[in-house]
């Protein structure tokens, strides 16, 4: 497929790097293909986030990371992390690394957490799982620690689950990943469960974690604002393939793609003045468009998007984009540039 | 679009409104209380499970073809307030008049009569409809349950409604399940649903937040489209000041009940008073990277509504908050903890056993007891949890430090509860704000 991606120079090598993954469903309609040839690097400490609209194979991405994928489901690709592929590891081994080298967060904190334990028996148990030889005070010690990091006082060690608010729950799950200190976390949708405050206190937390920690996290998240807030690149997903990767700044500044373009500006925001959306809705991965799968619903397709995969390039400033209108042009057939007549889209093929 | 404050609006001294017309919906001192059912033991002695004040007191008045948005975190009884408007959630005291109607004093038949005025749109669409039929026969429902029995009548409308919503070909959604829809398409069927009885007001609870962002605003556009189309008045229910701030003519912001901060869409954005209204506007994560604010959140979550704070109940979360707030017996609990997050673990030990279980603070009162070594080590232990936070608002409320038995007591001054009070073009329930003399 595409060439190997290296990020933006880093003097350190990155913790983790996704080669060519790709993640299928089996279904009586054919393979869903959820995520299909995903490339992308984490450094320590940096924060990764993975915007796109539902169904466009974030959520599966982030599990197939970590290999937490239901029965049925195929995966494919490289993932490296400290010179060992994760995908092609025996599952003892991915075991061994889950939870002590990498950690999940997830959306609903309440789901994740036993109801009929206690919060301490919760991080003893993580805690003696993949530390045996830890004495009883220093579990204690380390767990009363990550706590207090979380800003939950120790008096609450006692508690159970639904003895704390739910923004208090989603501080114990990032807590109780942090408390074997991964060297990277997938969070996945941490703040859409909770209210507007809490949300923007969660978001000040991982936000925190980069600098206080060397925790790489990749943040997956359907809204814009939060990756502008908490996280330092950024990679958009449509359709199962990472359409433009790079800093924050420069990506929502200058988006090289249309699909980036269109999804910033159908956000609402304190600024909207006028209501933008995308039309149309995303493609059915079972039998996704050819060629480019955005130039159904792209303004400006050309005639090449329709029947030849865009290739993966450099952003002019940095980053990676696959989109036909920022090149390379030499690849683009002749004629191919004219505009894409599109099949008039009724409102009923919309979300 | 959204209205100004002073011009355009006729100045009325009717509360929570700046319309002159005669309201459509007219909301008075409103009350929604729920009762606990409380522990088997509780019930067999009889003892009071105590209540929730989900609204507690409000006053709203709709004019005709306005948007007004109810705005809060959940647990602010806006989704009640909301549910009230269509008799779904009994009032406790007060009243609501639809046209000059009261809901109480309708039988159940003619308040099922007067929903076809007043409908519904539901955050979640897929919970929202019935999975076993198909949407010809949800959208047309509501015209049988409001008497209309002939099916070819019925299908006309259908068509006609699903028509309005965009879901067109209608052909070729008249047949499907909502399991054949995406999200959107299924919130447009709602709201096909909420429109076929030609209602004058739609009640929107949270109707795009359950949608994706490229959505929202399709959904949004569609609902500006009715409401110029139909004459249309909303009351939208949201936790988005974004979204509000686009779409509504009126804001009300809510918390825990009541009605905090309520005016025109423009002011409450321009000069946010309500230290809760500034909080949520500084809580809206912004897009812009190059936009970025350092925050200043308050801390903590909605407090339980069984037992709300003294005073304001704000204040526990309030950085502008005075002495006089509502300072008790929790606040200091919560201090002292936040204190314990930043100790080590021997100090936290050696400090536990000198001031023992908290959990006597939990009861809410104007002064508590603290310590159980003596007063001296008492008074050492507060001076070293202030000497860490020094500016917290809470010691701002301390009136005095007595000894008493093994340790002190607090007392905290006189809290006052503030009512909404005008303030330049809006009202706001805050101390800060003094009470203008009515002109």
């Amino acid at each position: 497929m595409e060439p190997a991606i290296s990020m933006e120079a880093s003097s350190t090598d990155p913790v983790i790097s996704a080669r060519d993954v790709r993640v299928w469903y089996g279904t009586t309609r054919g393979a869903i293909r959820a995520v299909d040839g995903v490339s992308f690097d984490i450094a320590p400490g940096e924060t990764l986030g993975l915007v796109g609209e539902s169904g466009c194979g974030k959520s599966t991405l982030g599990r197939g990371l970590m290999g937490l994928l239901p029965p049925g489901a195929k995966r494919d690709g490289e993932v490296w992390f400290d010179g060992k592929d994760v995908l092609s590891m025996r599952p003892k081994d991915a075991y061994r690394l889950r939870g002590v080298e990498l950690g999940m967060i997830f959306q609903e904190p309440l789901t994740r957490l036993n109801p009929l334990l206690r919060i301490s028996d919760h991080f003893e148990e993580t805690i003696k799982q993949h530390d045996p030889g830890l004495s009883k005070d220093e579990i204690k010690q380390r767990a009363l620690d990550a706590l207090r990091q979380m800003g939950i006082p120790p008096t609450r060690y006692r508690s159970y689950p639904h003895e704390f608010s739910g923004g208090m729950r989603q501080r114990l799950m990032i807590a109780l990943a942090l408390v074997l200190k991964p060297a990277f976390i997938v969070a996945d949708e941490p703040t859409t469960a909770l209210d507007v405050l809490v949300e923007a206190q969660i978001v000040q937390i991982l936000n925190d974690l980069r600098r206080n920690f060397r925790t790489s996290l990749l943040l997956i998240t359907h809204n814009v604002g939060i990756v502008a807030e908490a996280c330092d690149r950024v990679a958009v997903m449509y359709a199962g393939r990472i359409v433009e990767q790079g800093r924050v700044a420069d990506v929502f500044e200058n988006p090289q793609h249309p699909y980036t373009r269109e999804l910033l500006r159908s956000t609402i925001s304190l600024r909207t003045t006028g209501l933008n959306f995308i039309p149309g809705s995303p493609p059915d991965l079972v039998d996704p468009p050819d060629g480019c799968r955005f130039h159904p619903r792209c303004p400006e397709a050309m005639a090449v998007c329709a029947t030849k995969n865009p290739i993966n390039i450099e952003r002019p400033t940095g980053g990676r984009v696959e989109c036909w209108l920022v090149g390379p042009q030499e690849e683009i057939p002749e004629g191919g540039t004219r505009p894409l007549k599109q099949e008039e889209l009724a409102v009923a093929d919309e979300a | 679009m959204p209205t100004k404050p002073d011009s355009t609006m006729p100045d009325s001294t009717m509360p929570g409104s700046g319309l002159g017309a005669s309201p459509i919906v007219d909301v008075r001192d409103l009350s929604v209380h729920f009762g606990l059912r409380g522990g088997t033991l509780a019930r067999l002695f009889g003892r009071d499970a105590g209540v929730v004040k989900a609204v507690d007191g409000v006053n709203l008045a709709l004019a005709p073809g306005e948007v007004v948005g109810l705005v809060g975190e959940s647990g602010s009884g806006k989704s009640t307030l909301g549910r009230s408007l269509l008799g779904l959630a009994p009032a406790t005291e007060g009243s609501i008049k639809f046209r000059g109607q009261d809901l109480a004093s309708l039988s159940r038949r003619s308040l099922r009569d007067m929903r076809r005025h007043i409908q519904m749109v539901f955050q979640d669409p897929s919970a929202a409809l019935n999975p076993a039929m198909t949407i010809e026969e949800a959208v047309g429902d509501a015209l049988r349950v409001h008497g209309m029995r002939s099916a070819a009548e019925r299908r006309v409308k259908v068509i006609d409604a699903l028509e309005r919503v965009g879901l067109s070909p209608v052909e070729l959604f008249l047949e499907k399940y909502p399991r054949d829809l995406s999200g959107g398409q299924k919130q447009r069927v709602v709201i096909a649903r909420a429109i076929i009885t030609g209602p004058s007001v739609l009640v929107a609870d949270e109707p795009i937040s359950m949608l994706d962002m490229s959505v929202r605003a399709k959904i949004l556009q569609l609902m500006l489209d009715l409401k110029k189309d139909l004459g249309l008045t909303y009351v939208y229910i949201t936790h988005d000041l974004a979204s509000a701030k686009y779409f509504c003519d009126r804001i009300a912001i809510m918390y825990l009940g009541r009605i905090v901060e309520i005016g025109p869409t423009e002011e409450i954005f321009a000069n946010p008073r309500h230290p809760y209204t500034k909080a949520l506007l500084r809580a809206i994560p912004d897009p812009d990277p190059g936009r970025q604010l350092p925050r200043d959140l308050p801390r903590g979550e909605v407090p339980d509504a069984a037992q709300p704070p003294l005073g304001c109940s704000f204040h526990p979360r309030c950085s502008e908050a005075t002495d006089i707030c509502g300072w008790e017996s929790r606040d200091l609990r919560t201090i002292v903890e936040a204190h314990w997050t930043r100790r080590s673990p021997e100090e936290y030990e050696a400090e536990r056993s000198l001031v023992g279980d908290l959990d006597h603070l939990e009861r809410p009162e104007k002064s508590a007891t603290l310590g159980k070594e003596g007063a001296e080590s008492a008074r050492a232990f507060l001076d070293r949890v202030r000497s860490e936070a020094p500016d917290d608002p809470m010691w701002r409320g301390v009136d005095m430090i007595e000894d008493e038995g093994s340790g002190v007591r607090v007392r905290f001054h006189e809290g006052v509860d503030p009512a909404l009070r005008r303030s330049g073009g809006v009202e706001v329930a805050c101390v800060l704000y003094p009470e203008e003399s009515e002109a």
